[in-house]
């Protein structure tokens, strides 16, 4: 995969706030198409920024994003750690959102809402509001919503970090097989060793003060990755490997 | 939820706490009045009892009723003057910066300048159609926290639904009609609430401003003429209809309030633990 070309690079990218925060220095990234990387370090490193300037919330104070094709630059979908659900509409007005803004007819937006709630598992849930919903259901409607638009880049800033550990391995879980399935290419924010290990095909490990790329491990398992896979040998020796790095990471 | 579960919820929320400790203040107080007067011998032209108070309701309703459907018709008009225009002001005040630094301080003066200070002024200005003058002077009482509940509501939209439309490409309009104005709903209805009750008081204050050069008929006139002519019993019935409006007018845009966001907002939700 690392050979075919990179779907989106980013050639020495700084972020400097207003206020001065260097949140992210001399970045260096290519993710090629279809992969799933994550993002993975300490809070505070800049990883949400990454994401925020790919997203085109945000620009880089310097260094720059390249494109395969700038065409797809909008071709992209955000799921926050919070849900972000409108709490006045139903799941099925949330799903649609993104459709409604694009101008679709409210029939199709209908149709292809209820295709992507059925695909998250919350058929049957259409018509509830946000606040009836654990905090799991909330974040499948948010990557139902994620998924309608069909983007061809997935940005995941930490969407399961305020769940419980048995409701993460589902999402998780549900989460490779929709990637699978509809070949997205996905850039996902964690602070969670497992979690990283668990998804990815790379894991970019990053530093903070200045936020920065400080390497990356690849994860050379197969896929599907069942549940045996996170008690394996294998997944072990992974996790330790990249908690070494973020120590040496943290010391630097 | 089956009929009878319904019925025995309906039956506890009168039996509430909420509900039944206010009422038996209520009574009490009222019993304590009633009392005092009668064991004081207190005249009436200083302090009637209650009881007396409702007599004379009913026996001066003929007069007090029509009088108090004008004021009404004054605090409704005027309330729902203030409840558009403190919308669309709103609305305008957060399409920029600069136009809500440039004017919402005056929306601030026109709050704090005391409406009795310039009603007779609006009145004099008007002085072809009392009705509307005083109409104008509920509106300047009644707007001020709608603008300033709706203006907040319309700032407060979460950060991320925020950043989503942006990156769905959301035009200004969509922005202001999908997110920002169902985000403001809470606010907006907070503000309504509180106007509610201003408009009645803006009404009755501007009535006893124009006075006996006003339109001779709201409830405050009768109030004022009650008093002057030492009708301490009418007085207190005609105050009696002006307060339970004021309450009926906070019950109604509560359960406006509640049912508008039963679905979604903390405030209008029943958290069971
Ligand atoms: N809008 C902002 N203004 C100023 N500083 C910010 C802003 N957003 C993030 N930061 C700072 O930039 C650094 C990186 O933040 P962020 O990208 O959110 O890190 P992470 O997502 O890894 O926790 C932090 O020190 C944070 O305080
Ligand atoms: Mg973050």
């Amino acid at each position: 995969m690392a050979d075919s070309a990179p779907l989106l690079q980013l050639h020495q990218v700084s972020k400097v706030y207003r206020n001065g925060t260097v949140a992210l220095q001399d970045a260096n990234l290519a993710i090629a198409p279809g992969e799933f990387v994550s993002l993975l370090g300490a809070s505070g490193c800049g990883k949400s920024t990454v994401l925020r300037m790919i997203a085109g919330l945000g620009r880089p104070s310097t260094g720059s994003l390249w494109w395969d094709d700038p065409s797809h630059q909008g071709d992209l979908a955000f799921v926050f750690q919070e849900a972000a659900l409108m709490p006045w509409a139903t799941v099925l007005d949330n799903v649609g959102l993104p459709l409604k803004l694009k101008g679709y007819p409210p029939r199709q937006i209908r149709a292809i809402a209820q295709e992507a709630i059925a695909l998250v598992g919350l058929q049957g849930s259409e018509l509830t509001y946000p606040r009836q919903l654990s905090g799991g259901m909330r974040m499948r409607v948010s990557i139902a919503r994620a998924l309608i638009t069909d983007p061809r880049l997935m940005l995941m800033d930490e969407p399961f970090g305020a769940l419980d550990e048995m409701t993460r391995s589902r999402l998780n879980a549900d989460l490779l097989q929709l990637w699978r399935e509809k070949q997205w290419t996905v850039l996902f924010v964690t602070h969670n060793i497992y979690e990283a290990v668990y998804l990815s095909q790379r894991v970019v490990i990053m530093a903070p003060q200045p936020g920065r790329i400080h390497g990356e491990i690849t994860i050379d398992a197969p896929y599907p990755r069942l549940e045996p896979f996170r008690t394996s040998p294998e997944f072990s020796q992974y996790c330790r490997a990249i908690a070494e790095q973020l120590a040496i990471a943290d010391a630097i | 939820m089956n009929p009878l579960k319904t019925l025995r919820s309906r039956y506890q929320s009168w039996l509430s706490p909420e509900v039944l400790a206010p009422m038996i203040v209520g009574l009490l107080s009222l019993t304590a009045w009633e009392l005092l007067v009668r064991i004081t011998g207190l005249p009436p032209f200083l302090l009637p009892g209650p009881l007396l108070v409702l007599q004379t309701l009913i026996t001066e309703w003929g007069s007090l009723w029509p009088a108090l459907l004008i004021t009404l018709k004054i605090t409704v008009i005027a309330f729902l003057l203030a409840a558009t225009s403190g919308l669309l002001i709103a609305v305008l005040f957060v399409q920029s910066r600069w136009i809500e630094r440039s004017f919402f301080p005056y929306a601030v003066i026109l709050q704090t300048t005391p409406i009795v200070a310039i009603a007779p002024l609006i009145i004099m200005w008007l002085r072809n159609n009392t009705f509307a003058a005083l109409v104008v002077c509920a509106w300047i009482v009644a707007f001020f926290p709608i603008i300033s509940n709706t203006t907040l509501g319309l700032h407060s939209v979460d950060h991320h639904l925020n950043n989503l439309f942006q990156l769905y490409g959301a035009s200004r309009w969509q922005t202001l009609i999908y997110l920002r104005l169902p985000s403001a709903l809470p606010y907006f209805l907070g503000g309504l609430k509180i106007s509610g009750g201003l408009s009645l008081i803006g009404a009755v204050v501007a009535e006893f401003v124009a006075g006996t050069g006003g339109a001779r008929s709201g409830i405050a006139y009768q109030i004022l003429m009650s008093s002057y002519n030492l009708q301490i019993p009418r007085m207190f019935a005609a105050l009696l209809l002006t307060t339970l409006s004021g309450v009926g007018i906070f019950v109604g845009l509560t359960a406006l309030s509640n049912a508008l966001l039963k679905h979604w907002h903390d405030s209008a939700i029943r958290h069971e633990n």
